[in-house]
């Protein structure tokens, strides 16, 4: 006789010791790997080494992480403006939109490696190329999921806010933004993960500062302990601005709730 | 009631000779007249793509007509919106505003503040059915409450004709018949002049005074018109859906209707 289908939700605990155990089982297992020597340490260092570099540099990666972490920030901020302006002017004018649309979408078939080293060279060594691609990177989803946020709305709602002798502005505020919010936000954690490569990939092709000098220095030294460091604290940045993201989102869309606790009833 | 059939009671809205098209070229709806008089319930009954929407859009002032025009207490409000009160088929509430915002959408609009017009429209939260409801969001809400929900925004736009496209049709049949039974009797407490459009009989003959009966194919190339009015008389009964005066006027419709 078949077995009914449990549907019951995985409780909190298997859902954070489930891939907790896996990361530690990947980990014991790349340890062994160079520990028994079927992969050379000078090649791979142990995830002991790793740690042992990262505490060691701990000082050093924290400033580089500083600096980092303030072009992504501020290209991150100069590209969500940026998008914002762009999805209201394609969602207001529609010669806008067909005359950016493929222009944006081109844009980013650019590879991002190509083109730092000419952000570089037009900008010289300092924070504004670094800026520039963050920007560059993170501009694309914040347009389009805002874009096609705002064209989600029920053309109903507007017809019945239009009853209502409702200005362009409002239906806007009241109806626009609100229905664009949800994707606004997944474009957003995209453009945070974006933020910080975007910025590593341009420390890395010219600059004083950064993780992405770091990375290019520890290599030229072959500590690749030390390029693991780097990757780790990478991965943990982006991470912890999706976090962010994720905080403002509950914060900013307090009805998701509700619907979320509807759906589970 | 008074009937806008009386010739001493000068029509809420009045519709005159509307021809209507969805592209400029086809024309959809040809030559229809409807009169709402004050405190009057009307319902416009049609098969389904027979252009009703169409007729209330007009009437709303959300598209012009082809020729036709629409007076308010007389006064041309063609291709004017803002000068009915309107109610769509969905009920339409922002899922990110709580209830109580949501109603007071009009208000707001209108330029009230906030807190002004929440003031304005708590005292009427008991009389919808909604108390309790203020600070929930709308997915908290049944089909049926949102309804009413939409209702009250509704009545707070103000304006002194209703409009209402098949506001019921989304609901289970059970809560469809509560409800129902609830607007007429809401309706009839507030004076309000209303126009219904659905593609129910029962549901025209259970609550309105007056039914225009729409004809037509327009997908067919045979624009609708009013194939005929049938006036409802209707007695004060607790199953008025019982008595003959109501399996009359169903009888009339459905001939109507073809």
């Amino acid at each position: 006789m078949a077995r009914p289908v449990d549907r019951t939700e995985p409780s909190r605990a298997r859902r954070v010791l489930t891939p907790l155990l896996t990361i530690v089982a990947l980990l014991a297992l790349w340890q062994a790997v160079v520990v028994v020597g079927i992969v050379p340490n000078f090649l791979l260092p142990t995830p002991v080494q790793v740690v042992q570099a990262l505490v060691e540099d701990a000082a050093l990666l924290a400033s580089h992480c500083v600096t980092t972490l303030a072009e992504a920030a501020a290209g991150l901020a100069a590209g969500v403006a940026l998008g914002f302006v762009f999805a209201v002017l394609m969602d207001r004018f529609e010669g806008f939109y067909l005359a950016f649309e493929p222009l944006m979408t081109i844009s980013q078939t650019i590879p991002t490696v190509a083109i730092a080293p000419l952000l570089v060279l037009w900008l010289g060594y300092g924070a504004l190329p670094k800026v520039v691609l963050v920007i560059i990177s993170t501009f694309f989803p914040i347009t389009v999921s805002l874009a096609s946020g705002f064209r989600s709305v029920d053309p109903d709602v507007i017809d019945l806010m239009r009853t209502m002798n409702a200005s362009r502005w409002q239906i806007f505020w009241y109806a626009k933004l609100p229905a664009a919010a949800d994707q606004f936000f997944s474009g957003l954690k995209i453009s945070a993960t974006y933020a910080i490569v975007g910025a590593v990939i341009a420390e890395w092709l010219g600059g004083n500062e950064g993780l992405g000098v770091y990375m290019t220095r520890v290599r030229k030294s072959f500590s690749y302990d030390r390029m693991f460091a780097s990757i780790i604290v990478i991965s943990a940045l982006s991470l912890g601005l999706m976090k962010l993201v994720e905080l403002a989102q509950r914060a900013c869309m307090p009805w998701k709730r509700a619907e979320r606790n509807n759906n589970e009833r | 009631m008074a009937q806008a059939g009386e010739k001493n009671v000068a029509p809420a809205l009045e519709a005159r000779d509307l021809t209507l098209s969805w592209d400029g070229e086809h024309i959809v709806v040809q030559g229809v007249s409807v009169d709402v008089a004050p405190g009057e319930v009307c319902c416009l009954v049609g098969r389904s793509g027979c252009g009703k929407t169409t007729i209330l859009h007009a009437l709303a002032g959300l598209t012009t007509p082809v020729s036709g025009r629409v007076l308010l207490h007389g006064e041309d409000v063609t291709g004017r919106p803002g000068r009915v009160s309107y109610m769509l088929q969905k009920d339409l509430l922002l899922p990110s505003r709580r209830i109580i915002d949501n109603v007071c959408l009009p208000l707001v609009l209108a330029g009230a503040r906030r807190d002004e017009a929440r003031a304005k429209a708590a005292p009427l939260f008991e009389r919808f059915g909604l108390a309790g409801c203020e600070r929930k969001w709308p997915s908290e809400l049944s089909g049926g409450m949102r309804q009413r929900a939409a209702f009250l925004r509704t009545y707070l736009m103000g304006a002194d004709v209703t409009l209402l496209d098949e506001p019921f049709s989304a609901l289970d049949a059970l809560t469809r018949t509560d409800v129902r039974r609830w607007f007429v009797d809401v309706a009839a407490e507030l004076g309000l002049s209303a126009l219904v459009i659905t593609h129910d009989v029962d549901e025209a003959v259970s609550m309105a005074s007056r039914i225009y009966v729409l004809a037509g194919a327009p997908s067919a190339g045979e624009p609708s018109h009013v194939a005929g009015v049938v006036e409802v008389d209707r007695v004060e009964s607790e199953s008025f859906e019982l008595t003959d005066e109501y399996l009359a006027a169903k009888r009339q419709v459905m001939a109507l209707l073809g």
